[in-house]
């Protein structure tokens, strides 16, 4: 979360309940409801690496509140972060080890395995039809997420087939 | 009760110079009401099976049942005339009647199997409604794009509310959006109660069905129900990081 609180606050100075809002906000229900201790938490490290500075306010007949801002290194942080590729998510394949590895261990055959895995995966996409069907069409982001989702486990299973076409 | 039952049903296409088994003993059962995926390799014979659950491709040997009533045996009128009653197909290269509307290609169907006319284009209207097709009832099937003859197919063979619906590939040339209006239209029948056997390779097709069959070179390889276990909000559905 640390990079997406620095984000938010290259924006603006902002405390941290305003920080859970602008998140909600943000991404809709695509962003697993961001728990306000959590939020602290990340903050208190961010100003102990510097990147991030706290200033109180004072409020009346209130305790002070910390406003966030960020610093040059944190901005320095947030743009490497930005500007650099990212991972995709098909780097490393648990499946594909047990699948290649399996007869050696002579417990299971590559065709009930791949059975399996393409059921397990359609289970995957049965949830986000679901998903999909109870999401409010305004909330985009979170569509974006569930299309993102889907098609890349339709390209799972598309693999899936070409593991069975020439493996099994 | 099952409405499709198959018998050590087999398939061996000997046209050409060596005989193709296409489907090689398969032992099939489907519930009224269940929704069930078929998938498999290009040529593991998906296509070749639903063909002769609908009669449209002869068995080698083997036997069908349909609604418990033996069916491979019956002659070709014979099995025209169940189709119109009984079957919905909807083909992987979808057969629209050329010199027909859109429209009627829906209604016909409905017609054949003795609907009355007003039931048959209330029906009409409602499918064509439903995969967003409604302006285009007047236009001949020449005139419509891949995906728009896709979905007047899916309309055709859901317009008799038939026993059960056979669809090969339905969704092969459809773009997102058109996708999902097929979808809905799918899950909607599917909780009336339809009962559909669909060979298909996109993933959220097959996502709403209740069941998998498996197929590789002609033999089911893999058969069982496809299970959900996740509920929530798409950021706790989907790993972010
Ligand atoms: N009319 C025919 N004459 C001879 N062989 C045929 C005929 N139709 C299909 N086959 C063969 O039977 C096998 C199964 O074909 P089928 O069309 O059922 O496959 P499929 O699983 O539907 O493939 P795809 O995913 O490409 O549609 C293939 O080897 C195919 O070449
Ligand atoms: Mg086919």
């Amino acid at each position: 979360m640390r990079l997406h609180l620095l984000a938010l606050l290259a924006k603006e100075p902002a405390h941290g309940y305003e920080l859970k809002q602008a998140l909600e906000q943000t991404f809709g229900s695509a962003y697993p409801s961001p728990n306000i201790g959590q939020i602290y938490v990340t903050l208190g490290r961010l100003e102990k690496d510097g990147l991030v500075r706290a200033v109180d306010v004072e409020q009346s007949n209130r305790p002070n509140k910390k406003v966030y801002y960020l610093t040059t290194k944190g901005r320095e942080i947030l743009t490497v972060w930005v500007d650099e590729p990212t991972e995709g998510p098909r780097v490393r394949d648990e499946f594909f080890m047990k699948l290649v590895l399996a007869p050696l261990t002579g417990i299971a055959d590559r065709m009930a395995l791949i059975s399996r895995q393409r059921r397990h995966y359609l289970g995957l996409m049965s949830d986000l039809n679901d998903l999909l069907a109870r999401t409010e069409p305004d909330d985009r982001v979170a569509i974006l997420l569930i299309e993102g989702a889907m098609l890349h486990l339709q390209a799972d299973l598309d693999w899936l087939e070409r593991c069975q076409e020439d493996l099994a | 009760m099952s409405v499709i039952r198959t018998v050590n049903l087999v398939k061996i296409y000997s046209g050409g110079a060596v005989p193709v088994p296409a489907v090689r003993g398969v032992d099939l059962r489907v519930e009224a009401g269940e929704f069930v995926a078929v998938m498999g390799p290009s040529g593991s014979g998906k296509s070749t099976l639903v063909h002769m659950l609908g009669g449209l491709d002869a068995r080698t040997s083997g036997e069908i049942w349909l609604d418990e009533k033996r069916v491979d045996t019956l002659s070709e009128s014979a099995w025209a005339l169940l189709r119109r009653k009984k079957i919905g197909f909807v083909f992987q290269f979808f057969n629209l009647v050329a010199n027909m509307t859109v429209a009627d290609n829906v209604e016909l169907p409905a017609l054949l199997a003795g609907a009355a006319p007003k039931d048959a284009r209330e029906r009409r209207e409602h499918l064509l409604g439903a995969l967003n097709l409604a302006d285009r009832a007047d236009s001949a099937p020449g005139q419509l794009s891949g995906g728009e003859q896709q979905r007047v197919a899916l309309a055709r063979a859901l317009a008799n509310q038939p026993s059960v619906l056979l669809a090969d590939e339905p969704t092969g040339n459809l773009d997102s959006r058109n996708t999902r209006d097929v979808l809905r239209l799918l899950s909607d029948v599917h909780k009336e109660g339809q009962t559909i056997v669909m060979v298909t390779h996109d993933a959220r097709v097959a996502g709403l069905a209740d069941r998998l069959v498996s197929l590789f070179d002609g033999e089911i390889v893999d058969d069982g129900r496809i299970t959900r276990r996740r509920t929530g909000t798409a950021g706790e559905v989907i790993d972010l990081r």
